[in-house]
């Protein structure tokens, strides 16, 4: 049996079980804490930064996706100092690779640009770093544009945790970092891969899509699964 | 032998000279064998020698491979025990001052001062460096070696190893200064039947090299405080994780890692008791990064060499999720010289809450580049102009770095500050891990700032957006500023952003990556203004792009 703790997120008094993660209880609790790496039904890894909240006592902002909730412990995770530092991380990612939303698949089916428009973030004031990125679009019914990749690895946890193929990993480091197939094959090339599509269904932007097919009409809003892939591993106790 | 660096192999023949008669030798030669006077064949230096001492009949001369001497600026270094003349720069094809001295040796002969370099100095993790052969586990115990565990092992609970290290006053010296004795505590209760020791030597600061000379010079010392915090922690194994851009480190530490198995210094039933131990050496592939606990461990385990948000600490929750004691290489090397002095003694030594000694890497503009150990409270000046020998040229001094790439510039106007954690705090710059960079009116400190940036750019592992990100668009601004291109507007964003990718990064390499931004423009704004205003770069180092004239 586990014990509840009542705590406060926003000055709203909330209730969750110990283990629970701050943005878990949030969630439950409709309050909304913007964040691009995580997803209900995969581990976190807490490296989007979006969900950066202010726990009163701390001097440090923590990730909510990854701060367990503790008694009493007060949350604000709303205020225009995290809204001016959320906004300027998603600067940080547009401006990273290539993300022109007029010209992309994802375009009004993409969750950073959703983000970007619930910040208020009209423009940019960093330069563009935009390194030459490839296409990869040897696999029979997906690709993958680095352009718009923004490296939440939700592909490759969903490959390992969920599909348990664990056909993604990353390779390089600092902004050479990139998704890659099998040890860096071509995707198409990869004997581990079994095509299942989890990896486009949970990509938050237009890096990985289907061929052929625009995602507006493809299953970006139907993830069916992740939740109930959770409820069993929680029933197993795994 | 197999998994031996090549470069490393000639280090592991012994050389003495033949010994003929029992009697205890008349003179000894030291030749420093550490990584720097090695690069200028401190090697052939000892075979050269030893060879013309037989030469010369002298049969009651021992040369001996040492460890570091610590001054580097002078190496390859060699060293008359009896006497403490020091030679430096010396040649292999250019012994003989060196067999004639020894000749002149006599029974009667005194240690004579070295000068300021060295008196200045209290060796406390370094107390064998150049002292002891770092491949002789005898030379070791000679000088006290394994007293402390013996004494830990057959007299002491776990409780009173931690409460003694607690009262030493002791603080990790990797940087952060977090209290030892509280580490080693809540290691102990962690809940959890195994629990590991980890010597985090990781070294990556630019100009730091405290870690290897240690490692270079004394690993036994390293082997018998990790077997004592095992002890105070309930640990049974333990790992010594090295960076593999030191072969020389790791081929020692092979060494003596096999040496004390045999002698049973490590193993199971350790110095005759039932205390079980063993150490192991994972080497790192060249990630600053992996210097942070949470990505160490990941290493360790052989994944990717990413950190992740703490808590849980590794203290609770590390290696393989089990509780975890991390330690700096100098903090460990610490240890066994506390518990056999005394924590009164090492609590009697520093400055406030800083106590003891710190290891400092003098590197820069500096005249005695080199490694020193100095009391805490010793102020900048001292060790600059007492022990460092002043500025290169007679230059004035401009500021010194300290705390790497996390650090930040302490300008000549706090000269006299007295070195602590705190202090330096104040000073907006860290303790860090000992790198001392010192610097003159011939550095540009906006290109000081632009070369930490690079650095981590560089070394971001690409995790988090604002590290991965947000250093690369650091690095452009400063770059912009350096090229004389820059606006008031660009300062003012690049100081926006320095203080939103402090807050948000998630380790510590990305929340101190601005820092060496902070602290130069505290102290020289006005030179981040010449080379936005006036376009000039007072220093003369940043090429300026002539501005276009309208016509």
């Amino acid at each position: 049996m586990s014990t509840v703790f009542t705590f406060r997120i926003d000055g709203k008094d909330v209730a969750g079980s110990e283990g629970q993660t701050v943005m878990e209880v949030a969630e439950e609790n409709g309050i909304d804490i913007p964040a691009l790496c995580h997803l209900e039904g995969i581990h976190d890894r807490g490296a989007c930064r979006l969900c950066m909240v202010e726990i009163a006592g701390s001097p440090k902002l923590a990730a909510a996706c990854m701060t367990r909730i503790t008694e009493g412990m007060d949350v604000t995770a709303h205020s225009e100092l995290l809204l001016e530092y959320r906004r300027t991380v998603t600067e940080m990612m547009f401006v990273e690779r290539n993300h022109v939303c007029a010209v992309c698949v994802a375009n009004n089916h993409c969750e950073l640009q959703d983000t970007a428009e619930e910040l208020g973030l009209t423009h940019f004031d960093l330069p563009r770093i935009s390194p030459k990125v490839d296409i990869d679009a040897s696999h029979r019914l997906f690709a993958i544009d680095h352009n718009r990749c923004i490296l939440c690895l939700r592909c490759v946890r969903v490959c390992d945790e969920i599909e348990g193929a664990h056909t993604w990993d990353i390779m390089y480091r600092g902004l050479e970092t990139r998704v890659q197939t099998d040890m860096g094959i071509p995707w198409g090339e990869s004997t581990t891969c079994t095509s299942c599509g989890k990896c486009v269904q949970v990509c938050p932007t237009g890096a990985l899509f289907e061929k052929g097919r625009a995602v507006a009409r493809g299953s970006k809003t139907r993830r069916p699964f992740l939740p109930w892939m959770k409820v069993v591993a929680e029933e197993r106790g795994l | 032998m197999s998994e031996m660096p090549a470069a490393a192999r000639p280090v592991r023949r012994r050389v003495i000279t033949e010994e003929i008669n029992d009697e205890a030798p008349r003179a000894w030669a030291y030749v420093c064998e550490a990584a720097s006077c090695m690069s200028g064949q401190a090697h052939d230096i000892t075979l050269r020698l030893a060879g013309r001492a037989a030469e010369a009949g002298l049969t009651d001369v021992m040369i001996k491979r040492v460890g570091c001497l610590g001054l580097c600026a002078a190496g390859p270094l060699v060293e008359i025990a009896e006497t403490g003349q020091l030679f430096g720069h010396v040649k292999p094809d250019d012994v003989e001052g060196i067999v004639t001295a020894l000749q002149k040796v006599t029974p009667t002969d005194t240690r004579q001062p070295q000068g300021p370099f060295f008196e200045k100095q209290l060796r406390v993790a370094t107390e064998n460096m150049g002292r002891i052969d770092p491949e002789n586990l005898d030379d070791y115990i000679e000088r006290g070696g394994y007293e402390a565990l013996k004494r830990v092992l057959s007299e002491m609970t776990s409780t009173a190893v931690r409460d003694e290290i607690t009262r030493s006053g002791l603080r990790g010296r990797g940087g952060a200064g977090f209290p030892t004795g509280l580490k080693w505590t809540t290691v102990a209760k962690a809940q959890g039947t195994q629990k590991y020791v980890i010597c985090n030597a990781d070294e990556g600061d630019p100009g730091a090299f405290m870690d290897r000379s240690v490692l270079e010079s004394d690993p036994f010392r390293i082997l018998e405080g990790m077997a004592i915090a095992a002890f105070a922690v309930h640990a049974t194994e333990g790992y010594i994780y090295c960076r593999a851009e030191y072969p020389l480190a790791v081929a020692r530490l092979r060494t003596a890692i096999r040496l004390a198995q045999r002698a049973g210094y490590l193993g199971a039933g350790i110095a005759d008791t039932s205390f079980n131990f063993d150490v192991q050496v994972r080497l790192g592939a060249g990630a600053f990064v992996c210097g942070e606990e949470t990505a160490l461990i990941a290493s360790v385990e052989g994944r990717r060499g990413t950190p992740r948000p703490r808590p849980p600490y590794p203290a609770v929750q590390g290696l393989w999720d089990c509780p975890t004691l991390i330690n700096n290489v100098e903090t460990i090397a610490s240890v066994p010289t506390i518990l056999r002095n005394g924590p009164e003694w090492y609590a009697g030594i520093g400055l406030g809450k800083s106590k003891g000694t710190k290891v400092f890497a003098l590197a820069g503009r500096i005249v005695n580049t080199g490694l020193v150990e100095v009391p805490m409270g010793m102020t900048l000046r001292e060790i600059v102009y007492d022990i460092g020998g002043g500025i290169v040229d007679g230059r004035p001094f401009k500021a010194v770095q300290t705390g790497g790439p996390s650090g930040g510039c302490i300008p000549a106007e706090f000269l006299d500050i007295p070195v602590s954690y705190e202090s330096l705090i104040e000073l907006g710059s860290f303790m860090g891990s000992g790198g001392l960079i010192v610097m003159d009116d011939t550095s540009c400190m906006v290109d000081v700032a632009k070369y930490f940036q690079d650095f981590c750019r560089d070394e971001s592992c690409g995790k988090c957006v604002p590290c991965r990100v947000g250093t690369t668009q650091l690095y452009m601004l400063l770059d912009l500023i350096t090229r004389g291109e820059a606006t008031m507007d660009d300062l003012a964003q690049l100081e926006r952003l320095a203080v939103i990718i402090q807050k948000t990064a998630l380790c510590g390499l990305g929340q101190g990556a601005p820092n060496p931004i902070f602290s130069t423009l505290r102290y020289f704004r006005d030179e981040y203004l010449a080379h936005i205003v006036d376009r000039v770069c007072p220093a003369g180092v940043c090429t300026i792009t002539p501005a276009e004239v309208m016509a």
